[in-house]
């Protein structure tokens, strides 16, 4: 199977540029997530790749092949839609069956291949229903029968869950993944649920307004975010984002109400000393009186933990707690960052270079520690 | 939603009831004159129950309208007139939705230009041009002093002539464009990534899913174009092979001015065998038609 590449690829309506230049390999039997806010021209790279949006510039190429002028039929690639897109006069036999008819199979064979296809997906006793008798689920499942009989070279899938409600979302998703383990075709996935991407992806490639931010495993974008965007799009709640300054003699970084945290001096040695975002996620602090401290404004259950919302230097900060802390609105919130878990970035929003661990940190397997309890002020 | 208006409903009712009634008294009184003898029918009052001569006065209204041709000749041309309407609406409405193309609006701007000039409007030029179909054409060449002479080609006294200049209205345009406009665009994209070219799409999506629109456009222009009673009257003059059901029945009215029996039971009979088709169509489209003109299911 071909491996599909993206070079310099770019989209404009009329004078507004949509897709700005987009750069992008994919190898075969990869599983590729595009995941951005809504306008951020993950649909549109998607339906350029499909051959439903004419490319203003750059190549799009499967395999050798530059297919830039072909037709969507003449690529290969086969789509799920958002809104399923399915033909309502049809019952589900039809529907999955209906490129097969286009393509000319006679009806004998194409009863076989549906019937397969059907069974694969546990629709095989819906097959002389119309769309309109299905639920929602089902009817993903047919769009999902209707790309797969064709045995394409590549599989697009654009929002194909947002439709569906949340515990069937979290079913639908595993179906994909299982799915594409055992089919193997190479995936184009254009979501803008994170966890969506975590979950599904070998790479995520995070878009906004039109570029690429950064391309990655699920976990290197998560513990490497390469810009500020991906770290506060990535993760729930994303990343904790603060100004401040750097003082890399001493490494550490100082915010604007005059609190400092310390950095891993050793990993970050191009940090020049000026205006930086430093960065930390809720998960990594640990509540400790004394040292670091934030106005607590309230909390957010989750049941196996909370989320207490603060206020650090007129910016808000989330950090997470095991136990019930019993804080009140106004008390400070104290709580400690280990130097290794700060990420630094430049005013610009671009990581700095870091020397030594440049793979992912592997998760410590070491139980965490109890929680701490703060004594009621 | 709960409503408890019990006088108010009583009310809506009574006026629903009346004006059923008002509305069938004509067609009582037609019935009940076609079913009385000549003396009976012009008795003052006209007695309000049938009498027993229905079955003689259909015979003879039949036999004296000449109505097994004239008939015929109507359901030709209604039945020609939809057809016709149907496939060019469908197919001009299809260009225009679903094609990007250059005079694109000045095509559907002109479509829709001659929702403003019907056929009573231009029934002069639309003679002229029924007289001689290549005139316009021939008009554009004198233009240009191109000494071409093409040939007359006469509409009048034939099917096509009774049937062509109905055909191109704009209505049924519209009623196909409005429904085109809400199919969802992701299904004419599905049907590309499957592989399946314009016509083919149009075929096997698009005109399956507006059944119901067309059966809506069928009994719209089948009982509009069964009713045309000018237009016949202007391009037939061969009446013993061309006169339609309308015309007929005009001349089966008594006028007072030539002298002739006040025959209204024979009159009215023939309007019973003129009015049974387009009853009859929309009686069987009905189910359809509703739903054509309401919002399709999804």
């Amino acid at each position: 199977m071909p491996k599909v590449t993206l070079t310099n690829l770019r989209k404009s309506y009329g004078r507004n540029e949509v897709v700005h230049g987009v750069s992008l390999t994919i190898e075969h039997g990869e599983f590729i997530v595009l995941l951005g806010p809504s306008g951020c021209g993950k649909s549109t790279l998607l339906r350029m790749v499909a051959g439903l949006e004419g490319i203003t510039a750059g190549e799009i190429a499967i395999g050798p092949t530059v297919v830039n002028k072909l037709e969507p039929r003449e690529r290969g690639c086969a789509m799920v839609f958002q809104n399923y897109a399915l033909y309502p006069h049809m019952t589900v036999r039809q529907n999955i069956g209906y490129s097969l008819k286009v393509a000319g199979m006679s009806r004998a064979e194409r009863t076989v291949k549906v019937e397969e296809v059907a069974g694969t997906l546990g629709l095989s006793d819906f097959l002389d229903r119309k769309p309109s008798q299905l639920s929602g689920g089902q009817r993903q499942r047919v769009a999902m029968g209707r790309a797969m009989i064709r045995e394409p070279k590549i599989f697009l899938y654009d929002e194909p869950l947002s439709n569906l409600d949340a515990q069937l979302r979290v079913a639908m998703r595993v179906e994909i993944r299982k799915l594409h383990q055992r089919l193997g075709t190479t995936t184009l996935f254009v979501t803008h649920d994170q966890v969506e991407a975590m979950t599904l992806a070998d790479r995520i490639v995070i878009m906004n307004k039109g570029n690429i931010e950064q391309v990655g495993k699920p976990a290197e974008v998560y513990h490497r975010p390469a810009t500020t965007y991906v770290a506060r799009f990535i993760g729930n709640p994303g990343m904790n984002l603060l100004p401040a300054v750097a003082d890399p003699g001493t490494g550490i970084v100082r915010l604007a109400d005059g609190q400092v945290l310390a950095y891993d001096k050793s990993r970050w040695r191009d940090i020049a000393p000026g205006e930086i975002t430093v960065g930390f996620r809720a998960e990594v602090a640990r509540l400790a009186p004394g040292g670091f401290s934030a106005r607590y404004d309230f909390a957010e259950e989750l049941g196996s933990a909370q989320l207490l919302h603060g206020t650090v230097a007129g910016k808000s900060v989330t950090v997470q707690s095991v136990g019930n802390t019993g804080l009140r609105p106004g008390d400070p919130l104290p709580f400690a960052i280990a130097p290794h878990e700060l990420h630094l970035f430049a005013a610009s929003g671009q990581r700095f270079a870091e020397q030594g661990r440049v793979e992912t940190p592997a998760r410590s397997f070491t139980p965490a520690p109890a929680p701490t309890y703060l004594p009621v002020a | 939603m709960i409503e408890r208006t019990p006088l108010l409903d009583l009310f809506t009712h009574l006026l629903l009831l009346a004006s059923f009634v008002a509305l069938l008294i004509p067609f009582w009184i037609v019935f009940v004159a076609a079913s009385h003898d000549f003396h009976t029918v012009n008795q003052v009052p006209m007695p309000l129950w049938p009498g027993d001569s229905f079955f003689e006065n259909m015979a003879v209204a039949w036999e004296r309208g000449n109505f097994g041709r004239v008939m015929l000749n109507s359901l030709i041309v209604a039945g020609g007139v939809t057809l016709g309407k149907i496939v060019l609406a469908a197919l001009s409405a299809f260009s225009i939705v679903y094609f990007k193309y250059r005079l694109r609006m000045v095509m559907f701007w002109l479509i829709f230009i001659t929702l403003m000039l019907p056929l009573e409007v231009r029934i002069v030029p639309t003679y002229a041009v029924a007289a001689d179909a290549l005139r316009p054409f021939q008009s554009m060449i004198d233009l240009f002093g191109i000494g071409i002479n093409l040939p007359e080609w006469n509409l009048l006294n034939s099917y096509s002539g009774l049937i062509l200049p109905l055909v191109a209205t704009a209505t049924g345009t519209f009623l196909y464009r409005q429904f085109f406009l809400t199919v969802p665009d992701e299904l004419a994209e599905a049907a590309k990534m499957d592989g399946a070219g314009a016509v083919r799409f149009f075929l096997e999506v698009l005109l399956p899913l507006s059944r119901t629109n067309m059966a809506a456009l069928a009994t719209i222009m089948f009982v509009w174009s069964w009713n045309q009673y000018l237009w016949p009257l202007l391009v037939v003059t061969d009446h013993q092979n061309f006169a339609t059901a309308t015309m007929q029945l005009q001349k089966l009215i008594p006028g007072p001015l030539f002298g002739e029996p006040p025959v209204w039971n024979i009159a009215m009979a023939a309007n019973l065998i003129v009015l049974a088709p387009p009853v009859l169509v929309t009686i069987l489209l009905q189910r359809w038609f509703v739903r054509g003109l309401m919002v399709t299911e999804k």
